[in-house]
């Protein structure tokens, strides 16, 4: 029993382009649509198989706590580091205003 | 404890998620300095700054600390796995936060209150910290402003939240939750659980139901708690405003709000609509922590007794109750209680002047000149107001009573001198002793006063009133 | 046909053996080297940064140290081209983006660093696909590079510039990232060697990420030995890698002459057929090298993985995944491009759209669609079950063989621009190589051959983790029959 998800929709990339932080002209809105699609289709193959019970894999390597010391590192020289930020004031980093609370 | 401020047929529901930085000597995935109040940006490297190329590996003693603080709470210390929590946000370097989800460090614990009621909790599990963000414009705050400038300094600091079940139902039982917890952190040594700082942020789930509903109503979550006074009074305006909405047909969406000192009310932040997905998924850079039993044998064998325990120890010893203990527990004077009392002291006299005389420390009170000096009041040497004046000059200078009462000459009359003085007193005011025997209970007063005037304050007023008692019945 | 290779090119071994013993200097080595990039650079493109000025100290210094009687190390005076996302501190790292295009580095990747602590110059830096998606090299903000067998064909990708600059003789050796076949892939469109490490054998600290789960960066050369002399100096154990792996491995050199004799190797049959766009050429190929394998003394058998059918689409859910997340900081705050806005979320927004390329914007969406929530699970969590039954395949058949035999590319190098329209024509060139990353087990790819059209073909040799030595055993037995 394995619900295939419908075919990804233009509301859909355009709400994912959100997320992702992108704008899409119309025309490419509807070319992602179709090139998108074209992947989640060929992917179809993934989603029929039947893998209940099947422990997920994230990572290729079985290692488990890899740690280091509480001991102080070498840091970075702070006009360094602003030299190559696109706007400084006052030793901080400057960005626009922000709307909205942080989540 | 009630709720005097919540309408009638109403109560309460809060969860709180606790934000506690911990003190390790760098960063949670970098060697940066993890310092509060240097100058912007100055304790950052490639990691913390999440520049392109770099790979955090996490800091042992963190970890550790986490499991530490898991066992404190009596929580079960699990393989956990790093997670990353998208969204985009100028103080997050990477534009995601690495905290954990599904298999957090630490689940299924409780913290017991002073007050006797035991708060469940869900998970607490590491996350790292996210940069300050200052608001540059007229208002000072977010909206409104300009622009706003970024300080990394902070980011990557290691945290632990904690979150409890929605069990608290009192908003003293929510301030005792977090001095509890401050409590325990203290004792672990972990971090300096300095609220005013930012060291430990309090987050509030509120919400409310008439009185025997079961199930929980739709909550609000109530960030930008800086202090014990205002999550008290941002969880009673919140649960008033959600009552408030419901008596008027109304119902409280689910949101975030932020509490705002100033106008003391919670303001709308984003609403559960435009939520953020925060497409979680286990961290590749990181690998699992699986603590075996070895460590979790190690971490539990260095652990302190906490304060629930020390203050049943110090209650079931001075078996009194232990509301009336917590306060010294809270100041760490139990130990000290505990010798005195041991050392033969009367309990109620040692609590008596623990909680009332040495709230600003013990300074350089030994517990034997405490246990004497205890002992010289029971034996009626010295009155307590002296008593009093004693302890102070022992907690200045040390010494022993007996030697301090003598510089001072504080020395308590002795009864057949007390008694003299009365009869002298009695005889020389023979109206006044008539409206006492008459029961004029305020004339005692008169009476009292003139003995300690004339024996500038040596007089122990127990004693006076006991033979002033003594001769009506004659 | 218009191409530029060399008639004979110097091995990393020899130049390092020269330049040590003070026959050569490191500087005309060099300078070779840097007169060949003047010359045919141009057309090649091999390059985003020639870095003749920093070479050339390095080179002078390396030759001080010679005549001071020091040991220099393994690549001393070794010129090596690295690929444009490992960060080379204070020099322009791009990623081949133009987010990143005016980017320096305050820090050195750990492999970039061992390069140098091994007596070799840093030649340049290498063009790739924008942010190492991509098959052919033509996903860069910054033009194409060309195959330098043919000039109107491409490298192969993501790796092409360090493909093409070994091949164009632009430096003996050079270095690359693997994420789905990234140096696999052009090195056999490009016909030089070149290796995808085990998993957490070479430190990614200071790779440009891509798929942090995946990626892995390895060595393009000349020769097998080559390719194993550079990983050995560029592997090992890094404590700012957290995946790193901490036991040794067996030595990459000791046992590379000792042949295939006794050794059980197995063809992996899925690879070998029905296949979208796969040329019967490869096959073929692949088939003459299992034969030349047993004629050596293996015993050579067809063996199933079955799961690697399903590779190409858990890949393309894996990969662009964890590709979202990686590539989120590109935000316009700290470094890299900014474009203006009237709020934060605009300028994000304008920085981003304005600053990547299509290929990675499709990526971008593709990954962020399979983590949200309500496709976590039929996306996302399904391709990393698919990755659990492709371990155990794997596993089950190196129970009872030491290494498997694939091609490597479906096909030669093909046109620039011919794929260019459907990225799903463009995903099928790496699937051959992706089962290898998704479980994380080191393979390379040699030169073998050629096609009718005359473009080089590559077979692929895989190993199970850490098994390097083996492996190199194997392709080395094939290049010296090859020869
Ligand atoms: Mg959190
Ligand atoms: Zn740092």
């Amino acid at each position: 029993m394995s619900l295939m998800t419908e075919p990804i929709s233009e509301k859909e990339v355009a709400h994912v382009a959100y997320l992702a932080r992108l704008r899409l002209s119309d025309e490419e809105l509807q070319l992602f649509t179709k090139q998108l699609g074209a992947v989640l289709e060929h992917a179809k193959d993934v989603e029929a198989l039947q893998l209940d019970g099947v422990e997920p894999m994230s990572h290729p390597l079985p290692l488990e706590n890899v740690t280091r010391e509480d001991e102080v590192d070498e840091m970075l020289d702070r006009k360094e580091v602003l030299n190559q930020a696109p706007a400084v004031e006052d030793g901080r980093f400057q960005v626009p205003q922000i709307l909205g609370e942080q989540p | 404890m009630t709720n005097a401020d919540l309408k009638d047929g109403w109560e309460l529901i809060v969860g709180l998620e606790v934000h506690v930085e911990l003190g390790t000597a760098t960063k949670l995935f970098c060697g940066c300095v993890n310092q509060f109040g240097d100058e912007p940006n100055t304790n950052i490297c490639p990691v913390c700054l999440g520049l392109p190329g770099s790979l955090p590996v996490v800091n042992e003693k963190a970890v550790i600390s986490a499991m530490q603080l898991g066992r404190a709470l009596n929580c079960s210390v699990n393989r956990s796995v790093f997670a990353r929590k998208n969204y985009f946000y100028p103080d997050m370097p990477k534009d995601y936060q690495i905290s954990q989800y599904d298999q957090p460090t630490n689940t299924d614990g409780y913290l017991d209150l002073p007050s006797g009621v035991r708060i469940g909790i869900e998970r607490a599990h590491i996350e790292e910290d996210t940069g300050k963000t200052v608001h540059i414009g007229s208002t000072g705050r977010i909206s409104g402003s300009d622009y706003s400038l970024v300080d990394y300094n902070r980011a990557g600091v290691p945290l632990i939240e904690v979150v409890s079940h929605p069990e608290i139902r009192t908003i003293n039982q929510a301030k005792e939750y977090v001095e509890e917890l401050r409590g325990i952190l203290l004792a672990l040594g972990v971090s300096d659980a300095k609220m005013e700082e930012g060291s430990i942020r309090v987050d509030a789930n509120v919400s409310v139901r008439t009185t025997n509903e079961g199930g929980l109503r739709t909550r609000c979550e109530i960030k930008n708690v800086n202090s014990l006074r205002s999550l008290g009074r941002a969880i009673e305006y919140e649960a008033n405003r959600q009552i408030d909405l419901y008596e008027n047909g109304e119902s409280p969406s689910q949101e975030t709000r932020h509490w705002d000192e100033s106008a003391g009310r919670t303001r709308s932040g984003r609403s559960k609509e435009d939520a953020e997905d925060y497409r979680y998924f286990q961290e590749p850079d990181l690998v699992p922590l699986n603590p075996n039993s070895e460590i979790i044998h190690m971490i539990d064998q260095g652990l302190p007794t906490f304060p629930s325990e020390r203050r049943t120890q110090l209650a079931a010893l001075a078996d009194i109750d232990i509301a009336e203990i917590a306060l010294i527990v809270e100041r760490s004077h139990d130990d000290f209680a505990s010798e005195t009392i041991r050392a033969g002291a009367t309990p109620q006299m040692a609590i008596k002047h623990l909680t009332n005389n040495l709230s600003d420390g013990l300074g350089k009170l030994t517990p034997e000149a405490f246990t004497s000096l205890l002992q010289m009041e029971e034996n009626a040497e010295l009155t307590s107001t002296q008593a009093k004046k004693v302890l102070g000059e022992l907690v200045l200078k040390g010494g022993n009573p007996q030697e301090v009462a003598a510089q001072f000459g504080l020395e308590a009359i002795d009864t057949d001198q007390l008694e003299t003085l009365i009869d002298q007193l009695i005889a020389n005011h023979p109206d006044e002793w008539e409206r006492f025997c008459g029961g004029e209970k305020k004339v005692q007063g008169f009476f009292v006063g003139e003995i300690m005037k004339s024996t500038s304050g040596q007089a122990d007023g127990k004693a006076i009133n006991q033979i002033l008692n003594a001769r009506t019945s004659e | 046909m218009s191409s530029i290779i060399p008639a004979t090119s110097l091995t990393a071994q020899t130049i390092a053996e020269k330049v040590q013993s003070g026959e050569w200097t490191a500087l005309e080595t060099l300078e070779n080297y840097l007169t060949q990039i003047a010359k045919s650079d141009a057309e090649i493109h091999a390059f985003n940064t020639v870095l003749e000025d920093e070479a050339r100290a390095a080179a002078r210094a390396i030759d001080e140290r010679v005549a001071l009687g020091e040991d220099v190390g393994p690549l001393a005076g070794v010129p090596v081209a690295v690929k444009d996302n490992l960060c080379t501190k204070g020099m322009r790292t791009t990623a081949s983006s133009k987010i990143l295009e005016n980017w320096n580095p305050p820090y050195d990747a750990t492999v970039v660093k061992r390069l140098a602590d091994a007596g070799a110059t840093l030649i340049g830096k290498t063009n790739m696909d924008e942010f190492a998606m991509g098959s052919s090299t033509e996903n860069s903000a910054f033009g194409p590079t060309r195959n330098p067998h043919d000039l109107t064909c491409v490298p192969g990708g993501s790796s092409g510039g360090s493909a093409a600059a070994v091949a164009a003789g632009f430096s003996p050796v050079a270095i690359g990232s693997d994420t789905g076949g990234s140096i696999r892939q052009p090195a056999s469109l490009c016909g030089v060697v070149g290796v995808k490490p085990t998993y957490g054998g070479v430190s990614r600290y200071g790779l440009l990420a891509f798929a942090s789960s995946l990626d892995q960066v390895g060595p393009f050369a000349n020769t097998v030995r080559d390719a194993a002399i550079v990983h050995e100096v560029i592997g090992g154990y890094d404590p700012k890698d957290s995946t790193s792996i901490s036991e040794p491995f067996p030595s990459f050199l000791d046992a590379i002459e000792d042949g295939v004799e006794g050794l059980k190797i197995g063809i992996i049959s899925e690879l070998m057929g029905d296949i979208d766009g796969i040329s019967s050429e490869v096959i073929q190929k692949t088939r003459e090298a299992a034969t030349l394998l047993s004629k050596n003394g293996a015993l050579v058998e067809e063996v199933s993985i079955p799961a690697s059918l399903y590779c190409l689409s858990a890949y393309y859910l894996i990969a662009p995944a964890e590709a979202s997340s990686n590539l989120s900081r590109y935000d316009g705050v700290r470094y890299g491009l900014r474009v203006d806005g009237e709020t934060l979320a605009e300028m994000n927004i304008n920085t981003r759209t304005e600053g990547f390329g299509d290929e990675v914007k499709r990526r971008i969406m593709l990954g962020t669609y399979a983590l949200s929530a309500g496709y976590f699970d039929a996306y996302y969590g399904k391709a990393l079950k698919v990755r659990r039954l492709l371990a155990q395949n794997f596993d089950e058949v190196y129970s009872k063989y030491d290494a498997l035999l694939s091609p490597t590319s479906p096909c030669t190098a093909f046109k620039l621009g011919e794929k260019t329209s459907d990225p799903m024509t463009m995903y099928v060139n790496d699937v051959c190589t992706i089962p290898s990353n998704l479980v994380g087990h080191p393979a390379i790819s040699v030169p073998f051959g050629s096609g009718s059209d005359g473009m080089p073909i590559g077979v692929q040799i895989l190993a199970p983790p850490m098994q390097e030595a083996l492996m190199y055993r194997v392709a080395s037995t094939l290049e010296s029959a090859e020869k």
